[in-house]
């Protein structure tokens, strides 16, 4: 490894941050800006923020959007959970292929076809367009990513624990319950996590398959921002960041915490 | 066989524990694991997709739903062999009469493709910087890159507005440094929407590229260079075939969607630019056609339908090797 090589390794990671995280920081310090223009400073103040709860029409948004999340992403937990279970370790049935599929098709979907798609679903089996839709239509895109996330965890899960619990007589659902659950909980939990942001986060399945009454966040924000930037849509992204960044750490803490204690007891159970 | 009903036969000790009861029980859950996603896939991802078929051949009608019944069983049995009938790629042929379609197309597919490459480009010494640093440092690395991702794509979109501007942020700070004297117009043109997907899509491309050249053995490189091989060649004799594989996923991973974008056209690209996500949005909720829509979308799908197969066989590699 020469100086050189070194440098430019360095240099590249910190313009690569610099770009990602560059306009996150810009848009939060804009939304504490006094002058109604974003893009012009006028000194420090919280008056949009304050704005933003007076605003009921936001606030019904965020309530809709928080609802449609936390029901979608532990629906779609549970869904990806088995998919993951599924993909890991049936390695032969009949449809295999075709299941794959349906897992990893909705990543690189273009939302427009999914929403397209789910939208005339609805239309034609005659449920009405609202809340349910739209949280139907989010476990459905959500849980292929939770499949994957907890997938990669079972991949490199060692089997020999569960056969162990078997052959002392456990039954293959409560092995499933007290050996192989706890051990890929971790993936669970981050499963969940990436399910409730993107459900957080959709603006184009939500505008097909949500219905009068049923505005999402992201729906209210782009209606918003088409007729202009605004320092108050500034607060409302800030919050939205700060909500999912301390659910993020939060959840790395508890991960990390939850990894050395496991650490900590393989060691226990070797030396005794 | 590796499933768990195989694991308890082959231990006849907790087999003859178990009552024959409480086997045909297991039994039935170990066939839910596999049945109840296999059916909500099937219902909320595969059929919708016949529907959108089946309603890209209907007619256009005012009405609401506003287009012709998808399936119709109270004519009885010939009733509904009638409907077939009725069925027309009118929708079609006017998809190819009119050039605003195709170039849409077109434009897509380019703009993806470009897009793709440049953040092949900037992603690439990212991923390689992150692979070469101290391994104590790594997963924080890691972590920086994926955080973004978490944070909404719509307000990372949005925060671009604010910068791209003519009286932007980005102007303002090149006014003032006198690099130009005129206001650059960024804004409402294709350089935004390459700006709006690089930025969006940075992580989907880094994250692959990162897991495979962190697997990379680096004494490859320092055998090569003992050899007497220039950096660069060693490079991309050693480096880059070894991390093709990351290459190819983050690829595709930003490729596929990037050619059906519309939030970043709608917001970025203004009205001149011309994307098939948009058209696609446009015709359904401005013009309300919801045939032709669904025409745009089989049609989308027929040009992204082997990419997304290149995408699942790449994931299907990764998860043999992952064994």
């Amino acid at each position: 490894m020469n100086a050189t090589w070194s440098r430019f390794n360095i240099t590249s990671i910190v313009l690569g941050f610099a770009f990602l995280y560059l306009p996150i920081v810009l848009l939060i310090v804009f939304s504490f800006n006094e002058s109604k223009l974003v893009t012009v400073w006028g000194g420090f103040s919280t008056k949009w923020y304050v704005s933003l709860f007076h605003n009921q029409g936001l606030m019904d948004a965020a309530w809709v959007t928080a609802r449609v999340g936390v029901i979608s992403a532990t629906v779609a937990t549970v869904l990806g959970t088995l998919a993951a279970l599924t993909l890991t370790r049936y390695t032969r049935f009949r449809g295999r292929v075709l299941f794959s599929g349906m897992v990893f098709a909705p990543l690189v979907m273009p939302e427009v076809i999914t929403g397209l798609s789910l939208l005339l679903l609805f239309v034609a089996v005659g449920l009405d367009r609202g809340f349910f839709t739209v949280t139907l239509a989010h476990i459905t895109l959500t849980m292929c990513f939770v499949a994957v996330v907890v997938q990669s965890r079972l991949i490199s899960f060692d089997r020999s624990l569960e056969e162990a619990a078997m052959d002392l007589g456990a039954t293959p659902v409560k092995t499933f319950f007290q050996i192989t659950l706890p051990v890929i909980m971790p993936a669970i939990v981050s499963g969940w996590m990436l399910a409730f942001t993107l459900s957080l986060d959709d603006l184009v399945i939500a505008s097909f398959t949500s219905g009068p009454g049923a505005t999402t966040l992201p729906m209210k924000i782009y209606s918003q921002v088409r007729l202009g930037v605004t320092p108050e849509i500034n607060a409302a992204c800030t919050i939205l960041i700060a909500v999912v960044a301390i659910g993020v750490i939060i959840a790395s803490l508890a991960n990390k915490r939850r990894e050395v204690q496991r650490q900590l007891d393989e060691q226990a159970a070797q030396r005794g | 066989m590796s499933n768990a009903t195989a694991a308890a036969a082959t231990s006849p000790s907790a087999d003859a524990a178990q009552s024959p009861l409480a086997r045909l029980g297991a039994a039935f859950v170990g066939r839910l694991v596999i049945i109840i996603p296999y059916l909500w896939l099937l219902f909320f991802f595969l059929i919708p997709f016949i529907i959108v078929f089946k309603i890209s051949l209907s007619q256009t009608a005012i009405a609401m739903p506003p287009y012709t019944p998808v399936l119709d069983f109270s004519g009885g049995i010939s009733g509904f062999f009638d409907q077939f009938k009725q069925l027309s790629i009118d929708n079609y042929t006017w998809l190819t009469e009119d050039a605003l379609y195709f170039n849409a197309y077109v434009t897509s597919v380019i703009i993806a493709a470009i897009s793709t490459l440049l953040t092949l480009l900037v992603g690439y010494p990212i991923a390689y910087g992150m692979s070469r640093a101290p391994a104590t440092i790594r997963p924080t690395l890691l972590m920086l890159v994926i955080l973004p991702f978490w944070t909404s794509f719509l307000i990372r979109v949005y925060a671009w507005i604010g910068i791209l501007k003519p009286e932007g942020l980005l102007n303002q700070l090149l006014l003032a440094t006198g690099v130009i004297s005129q206001p650059l117009i960024i804004l409402n043109t294709y350089t935004a929407i390459f700006i709006g997907i690089v930025y969006s899509y940075l992580p989907f491309m880094v994250l692959p590229l990162y897991s495979s050249l962190e697997k990379m053995d680096y004494s490859l490189i320092e055998a090569a260079k003992d050899l007497g091989c220039p950096p660069t060649s060693a490079f991309w004799k050693i480096t880059f075939p070894l991390s093709l594989p990351g290459v190819i996923a983050g690829c595709l991973l930003v490729f596929i969607p990037a050619v059906g974008e519309f939030v970043i056209p709608d917001l970025l690209g203004g009205s001149q630019t011309l994307m098939i996500g948009k058209t696609l949005w446009n015709e359904f909720f401005a013009n309300r056609d919801w045939p032709v829509s669904s025409a745009v979308a089989v049609i989308l799908l027929l040009l992204l339908i082997v990419p997304i197969m290149l995408f699942q066989q790449a994931q299907a590699r990764a998860q043999e090797q992952g064994k």
